[in-house]
């Protein structure tokens, strides 16, 4: 029977990893993920989780312990955040590259400098290139759901490709709410065994895994980790109806909320999606045609979804907590490759808020939806915005 | 005449083929590292094949795993440079978990174990995975081609320490890893050299069977990076150990008081307190060593350099325990 | 004379090899350099005299590529496909049975 409890992200993220049983798990602590290796800790050293856990010295040699293990063969499992995603950034790609279902669990957390311990996503979208899949939560139930899911989505043989899952800091991983965890049974049908096609180093079938290539053969590797990317997409809503069948959440690449005669429709990620669904009732009840829509899948990028998305609205409003410095935000960006070729689209307009923990109030979004507005009105706008900005201190 | 028995095994985990420079001391040093490592797991576990390698970025690297070839018989894994030891951890631990006896060799170069590898080389110590690192020293950066890594001896000429108007070349002592390693207190610790394969192909089985991690540095010869001559490679390495330059020792469970320290041949004079070396008269000058190299060959117009070699070669042997003497060549 | 002991990588890779991608780029046959000759790279050959051989094995304990293995009685064999003529193996020899010659091709 599932267990209805309450709990934070964190914890969530460490039972989503107990209850995927990995042989495997590496971690070092960063705030705001702390929790999540002390809890693993916890579960081992109770004997609840029967994983070598490894408490290596740094996030490059946790994710290279992964990389090592997974290699070997087994199910592995880490947990980090910003600076320490960032020190792990040169082996993402490496984990990619050589096709190991890795998942992590980020508490999405700003970068450096000025130092800030905080929320945003600055972490997991400044690796969006890496080839790595790239969930995001909205809740503490979502975090322990999508774990699960990127553990099925990674491991499938038309995948293998690592997978981290984002829940934003302090505001889930540190944030009590009521999650049901599933029936261990349940989750075992659901996942299986981990059985590796290509990698695991067995001195019965030795290979030769992380190769050098040149550039003969140095595309055609790149271009299968496209393929995978590619392959994702329709293995991702698969595993998503089996996990509904399986345990009634219902998830999709991107949830649509109060969109159908949306003239404007607000896009994010992550907790803030809770924020921007209130403030779309509120708006509604004003008269104004808003809708929101929530990516849970960035990578990879949902650009069919999006499409059928902009069909729906004229304005679409991009709330996104990162930036890429003189272009705007990550999903700016993807959202107008995805369109740019559409005849018919709606007006991009870019929202650059909540960097580093700021607070993101219905006062920002209504200074979202004023330059929104003009936008729909045909007005001069600016194309990318930063919001709740305390000029006074500029 | 009866045949006598091949010395070590005849089972390959090195195949030719490979891109190595001719007359390479590294590959020498991994081959026979393999067989030794496929020795010990027979005789540890009846399985000769009972280890896999988890190697860093580096010469021995790109030359032996080319895709779609590869020289390697036994399971292998390249992940990055710096991280062999941490790539070394997580397979271990997923052996563990796998229920699968037998070893990790973890392989990297002195740049990837001495400088940008030591914090996953102390990690994995510390943690004390079931693992041997070997260090395969040829004492520079030579797969980016030959500049100065902390594991360069001084007065050596590399790209990044080359000699001039205001440098003899290296100016820092070499680091010893195996020092720093054995600092750990991990069961076993030792240096080796394919100037003595004996020795090597020894402690290599001994690291290889202990139950917890281990390090081995082997001293190699890299004609391309010491310009020095292809067929020469093994007796310079042997004049490394029998002028001085290269200590032969064993240190066990961090126990520095009691460092087994190998006679270096050569003719020298081993002077034994308690079955403890405590002085070596060597015999042969460094200049034997040091002249069939081209990387030292600056200094021979700078003598009192040479003579400040002897120096730093008499204090780390100090630490050893051991006090040297180093005779001057003969004029 | 013995076999090489990589005669069934040679043939294994002589029958298998491909350069179809692998997922991660994987080698999938083990010992498969030996599809490089390189031999090629020789410039002067070790030529080696049966009868002075002590075997001492020290040769094939040092050749690095390995091109070296032993026959049935344990008498070093040269494997001149993938000798690099480095000349280890003569300067070596403590009896001189392996000199090493310019090569004519």
């Amino acid at each position: 029977m599932p267990i209805r409890t309450v709990m934070k992200a964190n914890e969530a993220a460490a039972w989503a990893a107990k209850l995927a049983k990995p042989k495997v798990i590496a971690a070092f602590p960063i705030t705001p993920s702390t929790l999540v290796p002390e809890k693993i800790s916890e579960f081992v050293a109770n004997g609840e989780l029967e994983a070598e856990f490894i408490k290596v010295e740094s996030e490059h040699s946790a994710i290279s312990a992964c990389v090592g293990a997974s290699a070997a063969g087994v199910r592995t499992f880490t947990a980090t955040a910003s600076q320490g995603l960032a020190l792990m950034h040169e082996v993402l790609f490496i984990a990619a590259g050589m096709r190991l279902p890795i998942v992590i669990a980020v508490g999405n957390r700003s970068l450096s400098a000025p130092i800030n311990i905080w929320n945003d996503w600055q972490d997991t979208i400044s690796e969006r290139d890496t080839g790595w899949l790239q969930f995001y939560a909205e809740n503490n139930q979502e975090a322990l759901d999508l774990i699960l899911i990127a553990f099925k989505v990674a491991e499938n043989e038309k995948v293998l490709l690592p997978t981290m899952v984002g829940f934003d800091a302090f505001i889930l991983t540190h944030t009590v709410e009521p999650v049901e965890i599933p029936d261990q049974e349940l989750v075992d049908e659901f996942l299986g065994e981990y059985n590796p096609k290509y990698a695991y180093l067995d001195p019965e079938k030795p290979i030769t895994q992380g190769t050098l290539a040149f550039p003969a053969h140095y595309m055609e590797a790149r271009y299968t980790v496209w393929e995978a990317n590619e392959n994702a997409k329709k293995v991702i809503d698969e595993v998503f109806a089996e996990f509904e069948k399986k345990f009634g959440r219902k998830y999709s690449k991107i949830e649509e909320y109060r969109t159908d005669d949306a003239e404007i429709v607000f896009v994010t990620m992550g907790s803030l999606a809770g924020t921007v669904k209130e403030y779309v009732d509120y708006l509604r009840e004003k008269g104004i045609k808003a809708g929101a829509a929530k990516l849970t899948v960035y990578r990879p990028f949902p650009a069919e979804e999006v499409r059928e998305l902009a069909g729906k609205a004229k304005v679409i409003a991009l709330l996104e907590k990162n930036i890429t410095f003189s272009i705007g935000g990550a999903l700016f960006q993807d959202f107008s490759r995805a369109l740019i070729n559409q005849k018919e689209k709606p007006i991009l307009v870019d929202f650059i808020l909540g960097l580093g923990g700021r607070d993101v109030t219905f006062k920002d979004l209504d200074e979202a939806l004023e330059i929104s507005r003009k936008a729909l009105a045909g007005e001069e706008f600016e194309e990318v915005n930063w919001i709740g900005l305390r000029k006074e201190i500029l | 005449m009866a045949v006598r028995k091949s010395p070590i095994t005849t089972r390959e985990y090195w195949a030719p083929g490979h891109a190595a420079c001719a007359g390479c001391g590294c590959a020498t040093a991994l081959k026979l590292a393999t067989k030794a490592f496929s020795e010990a797991m027979e005789e540890k576990y009846g399985d000769p094949n009972a280890f896999a390698i988890a190697q860093a970025t580096g010469c021995m690297e790109v030359v032996s795993a080319v895709f779609p070839y590869t020289a390697w018989k036994a399971p292998w894994v390249h992940v990055a440079f710096e991280n062999a030891a941490a790539a070394a951890s997580g397979v271990e631990a997923a052996w563990k978990k796998l229920g699968r006896k037998g070893k990790i060799l973890a392989i990297g170069g002195d740049g990837g174990t001495a400088d940008i590898g030591m914090q996953a080389l102390s990690g994995m110590l510390e943690r004390r995975h079931n693992v041997v690192y070997l260090m395969y020293d040829n004492e520079a950066y030579m797969n980016t081609g030959i500049q100065r890594s902390s594991s360069t001896p001084y007065g050596a000429w590399t790209t990044t320490s080359p000699p001039g108007k205001y440098s003899i070349g290296e100016d820092k002592p070499k680091k010893w890893v195996a020092l720093i390693a054995a600092a750990h207190q991990v069961p076993y610790v030792a240096t080796a050299s394919i100037g003595n394969p004996f020795d090597f192909v020894k402690k290599m089985k001994k690291a290889a069977k202990v139950d917890g991690p281990a390090f081995v540095q082997v001293h190699c010869t890299c004609p391309t990076g010491w310009k020095s001559p292809l067929e020469k490679g093994v007796e310079i390495a042997r004049l490394a150990i029998e002028t001085g330059v290269w200590p032969l020792f064993e240190i066990e469970n961090g126990d520095f008081f009691n460092i087994k320290i190998q006679a270096p041949g050569g003719g020298a004079k081993v002077k034994r307190e308690g079955g403890r070396v405590v002085a070596i008269e060597f015999k042969k000058p460094i200049e034997e060593y040091l002249k069939l190299q081209g990387r030292f060959k600056h200094l021979f117009k700078q003598p009192e350099a040479i003579d400040e070699m002897r120096e730093q070669i008499k204090a780390m042997w100090k630490v050893l325990g051991v006090d040297v003497t180093l005779p001057k060549p003969e004029e | 004379m013995a076999e090489s002991p990589f005669k069934a990588d040679i043939e294994r890779v002589q029958k298998e090899y491909s350069e179809k991608m692998t997922p991660g780029a994987i080698a999938r046959i083990p010992g498969s350099s030996v599809i490089n000759k390189t031999g090629s790279w020789r410039v002067f050959m070790p030529e080696f005299n049966r009868d002075k051989c002590v075997r001492c094995y020290l040769c094939y304990i040092y050749c690095p590529e390995p091109a070296i293995y032993l026959d049935e009685e344990n008498y070093p064999v040269f494997d001149y496909d993938y000798c690099k003529g480095c000349g280890i193996c003569a300067n070596e020899c403590p009896v001189d049975a392996i000199v090493m010659v310019r090569e004519t091709k």
